[in-house]
């Protein structure tokens, strides 16, 4: 059968059997009520795409209106609502469930040799409440809008006339979505490991994963209390955010960070878990330090929980917790660092190949670091005071979820897209758009750390003249960016309908989705395949004939 | 399924496809249930912060507050979700034994249990509605009046405890923890409801045997939670000195 792994010739499976997830079953229901990880994968995988789509347009609007002082297309009020939704949509929408729910949805149970995760309905069910919270972002938006910030800081949240209760309604469902997604990923990882696999031979991408979910899982119930809370406030007055009826509305801001700093690393540790499997397939090395990537992501899980104090350094925060505040925020910057140099010493005399997942992978070392080591400019009090609520910030997070999340998530993308369609992309223009991506990320956001750094506050629809120049570059930075985006669309699109058929194992990787053919079949393996070493490429060949990798034992 | 139809007839009915013994279902359940609960506990802890914040930095209207509460109903439903919990483990271990009978009739006392909590809850909301007892918006206190005009201390006649101390500032506060807590609490008492029911029906099929229990024993332990969350909720709220 095709879609065995034959213990004989121990060969990846090249041809395809006729039936794969994608085409065994029919119509628009068996994919909204499936319960294939694969499908709920991919239709997570195109619902975040599509929301990154619109929360880049924002973005877009954003730079047309800032590229020169003075108001170009929008007045004050609605650049208010485009820069809140632009932050809504993409913290929301695309980078906290981008690569866990997509992507990983996709991999992880067929990296562990599984059928399925541990609990398939209530994986769908994450999804649909994906959609239904989704939904009630997009009710916001055409019924009024949102123009708090993201952060939805009160007390102006209660005094705008935008639609803060739909919006928070929104996140509050998503914010399920996503604790459903993580209690799912940990029971299957605890649960569903084949024979052999024990906890240090998974894939590091799982370690990172698990350690996702784990935040996943402690974090977003705090988010959920405090927009019940808010929308409380809201629809009755209970007062406790609100100072007018003697409540506190600091509380807002430590509920809210207490959440929202942990999931920053919701945000960037999956992309850390995509390097860790993209850097040793493309340099044909064994990962370098397997025990310090895997720990590193469990000390960055716990140590973010401890750190969300450094959004308050200005919010009345007394000055001992301030400075133990700004030290633990350093501390976390040292499992951050341990990867990084894993991840280089892994490539150091590695066979590189410059495909286009690895052009993001070391994009992201590159960007990532840069975003990492500004950020101890802002955990450091003293110059926090200078640089905070200034574009120095701004580019500070973008640098680590876009030059991070984003970058790492095409590479994910990438890397598993002949995986997922079966096809192959056009390697040409992969690599032509990845080194398009990052010029244009860092002709928008490097001006903004010297513009920040000399006082442009964040959020501001008009600047005075000596900031101009910045702006300016910035706008065409972005626009740079958005059209190898969409050069990224194109060619992917193009490539389901022209594209190679791919192998089993294009890129000659070592772990176990690899020894399912492309697209895999709905059990995913027929029967569970043996593990061996996921770092270890020296058995894996290259066949020039069929353009692809077997195995040798 | 198509692929493997000869795996499909030893696979036992009550055992998904993707696992191959019912002792890993079990256990994956299981573990998806704890992690539930603490997800479960960490969104009351946003309250339970809030209460501890708002009680160190104004214990007199906390002090002040309480006494409005009714001790007796509060204890009354205390009691009734301790033997509710007693009556959910029973059964879980009934299930375990293949008593059919004796987990339906386990599950119907936990889930008649449950609907006198709920009415006794509704008799104290409605008395705080009457009397005005609400959260801070809409904190309009009946029994105002009356003890300004007869300030030296008959205006809390109507009140079986008599009511000390002058009313502090914004005691409305207290009612917006209270009516958050005890509502979220309500919330999840309807839900572990509802998970009794859907159990209870299944056990009247008999989908219950020695080997695939793992229903009754997760609801139960959602319901240990509600039970546990109340058993903190009640000294917190009524019993301050
Ligand atoms: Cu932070």
């Amino acid at each position: 059968m095709a879609t065995t792994v034959d213990g004989k010739t121990a060969d990846f499976p090249t041809d395809r059997g006729p039936l794969n997830y994608l085409n065994c079953d029919r119509g628009i229901l068996s994919w909204a009520f499936t319960l294939d990880h694969k499908r709920i994968g991919l239709m997570y995988l195109i619902s975040i795409m599509a929301s990154l789509g619109l929360g880049g347009l924002f973005a877009m609007l954003i730079r047309v209106e800032l590229a020169h002082s003075g108001q170009q297309i929008v007045d004050e009020n609605t650049y208010n609502q485009l820069f809140t939704l632009h932050g809504a949509i993409m913290v929301f929408l695309f980078i906290l469930p981008g690569i866990p729910a997509a992507l990983g949805n996709f991999v992880l149970p067929i990296m562990l040799g599984a059928k399925d995760v541990a609990f398939p309905r209530l994986n769908l069910a994450s999804y649909h409440l994906w959609v239904i919270g989704a939904l009630f972002f997009l009710l916001a938006l055409v019924t009024g809008g949102l123009d708090t910030g993201w952060t939805l800081y009160v007390p102006y949240a209660f005094q705008t006339d935008t639609r803060v209760l739909t919006a928070g309604v929104g996140a509050f469902i998503l914010g399920f979505s996503s604790i459903f997604t993580g209690i799912n990923f940990v029971a299957t990882i605890h649960t569903l490991r084949p024979p052999g696999m024990t906890w240090f031979k998974m894939p590091l991408f799982l370690w990172a994963l698990y350690a996702t979910a784990i935040i996943q899982v402690l974090a977003t119930p705090v988010l959920g209390i405090t927009l019940l809370l808010l929308a409380a406030e809201l629809v009755l007055g209970i007062g406790i955010f609100d100072p007018t009826k003697g409540g506190d509305p600091i509380l807002f801001q430590h509920f809210f960070w207490f959440y929202s700093h942990p999931a920053v690393y919701i945000m960037i540790l999956p992309a850390m878990g995509i390097m860790s499997e993209v850097i040793p397939t493309f340099s044909r090395k064994h990962i370098f330090g397997y025990r310090f990537i895997a720990y590193s992501s469990v000390a960055i899980a716990l140590l973010g929980f401890l750190v969300w104090g450094h959004h308050m350094f200005v919010s009345s925060q007394s000055s001992l917790a301030s400075t133990i505040f700004s030290l633990l925020t350093f501390s976390v910057s040292i499992p951050s660092a341990i990867k990084v140099f894993n991840w280089l010493a892994t490539m150091y005399k590695g066979s590189i190949a410059l495909d286009t997942p690895m052009l993001y992978a070391l994009s992201f070392i590159l960007l990532f670091g840069i975003g990492g080591l500004t950020g101890l400019f802002l955990a450091t009090l003293s110059t926090d005071v200078q640089l905070h609520d200034t574009y120095f910030v701004v580019a500070h997070f973008h640098y680590t979820m876009v030059g991070g999340t984003l970058i790492a998530f095409m590479a994910g993308l990438h890397y598993w897209w002949p995986k997922i369609t079966g096809r192959m992309y056009n390697e040409f223009w992969g690599r032509l758009c990845s080194i398009g991506v990052f010029a244009g990320f860092n002709l928008t956001f490097f001006p903004q750390f010297v513009m920040g750094s000399r006082g442009m506050p964040r959020r501001y629809h008009d600047f005075p003249e000596k900031f101009e120049i910045f702006h300016f570059l910035s706008s065409i930075g972005a626009f740079l960016m958005g059209l190898a985006m969409l050069g990224v669309l194109i060619y992917l699109l193009y490539s389901l309908f022209k594209g190679r058929r791919a192998p089993a194992n294009p890129w000659g990787s070592a772990t176990l989705e690899w020894q399912c053919s492309s697209p895999p079949p709905k059990e995913n393996f027929a029967e569970t395949p043996s593990v061996s070493d996921p770092y270890d490429y020296d058995h894996i060949k290259y066949d020039p004939e069929k353009n692809c990798y077997y195995r040798v034992n | 399924m198509s692929a493997a139809p000869d795996h499909d007839e030893n696979h036992p009915h009550d055992l998904a496809h993707h696992f191959d013994t019912h002792r890993q279902q079990f256990d994956a359940g299981k573990l998806g249930m704890w992690i539930f609960l603490v997800t479960e506990i960490l969104l009351f802890s946003g309250l339970f912060c809030a209460y501890v914040i708002y009680r160190a930095n104004h214990p007199e209207i906390f002090i002040y507050a309480h006494q409005f509460l009714d001790k007796n109903l509060g204890a009354l439903n205390t009691a009734v979700l301790i033997f509710s919990s007693l009556t959910m483990a029973w059964a879980v271990r009934a299930a375990q034994l293949e008593q059919k009978r004796a987990l339906v009739r386990l599950l119907s006392i936990t889930l008649a249990c449950g609907f006198v909590f709920l009415g006794v809850k509704a008799v104290e909301y409605h008395h705080k509605w009457h009397d005005g007892l609400l959260w801070a918006s809409q904190y309009n206190p009946k029994h105002h009046d009356s003890a300004e005009h007869n300030e030296a201390g008959h205006g809390a006649e109507s009140d079986g405890e008599g009511l000390h101390g002058e009313e502090p500032k914004n005691v409305g506060l207290f009612f917006s923890i209270y009516f958050m807590m005890t509502g979220l609490h309500a919330v999840h008492v309807i839900a572990g409801m509802g998970a009794i029911a859907w159990v209870l029906n299944r056990a009247r099929k008999g989908h219950f045997n020695r080997r695939y229990f793992g229903p009754v024993d997760f609801v139960g332990l959602y319901w240990h939670l509600v039970d546990l969350i109340w058993i903190y909720l009640f000294p917190l709220l009524y019993l301050i000195h």
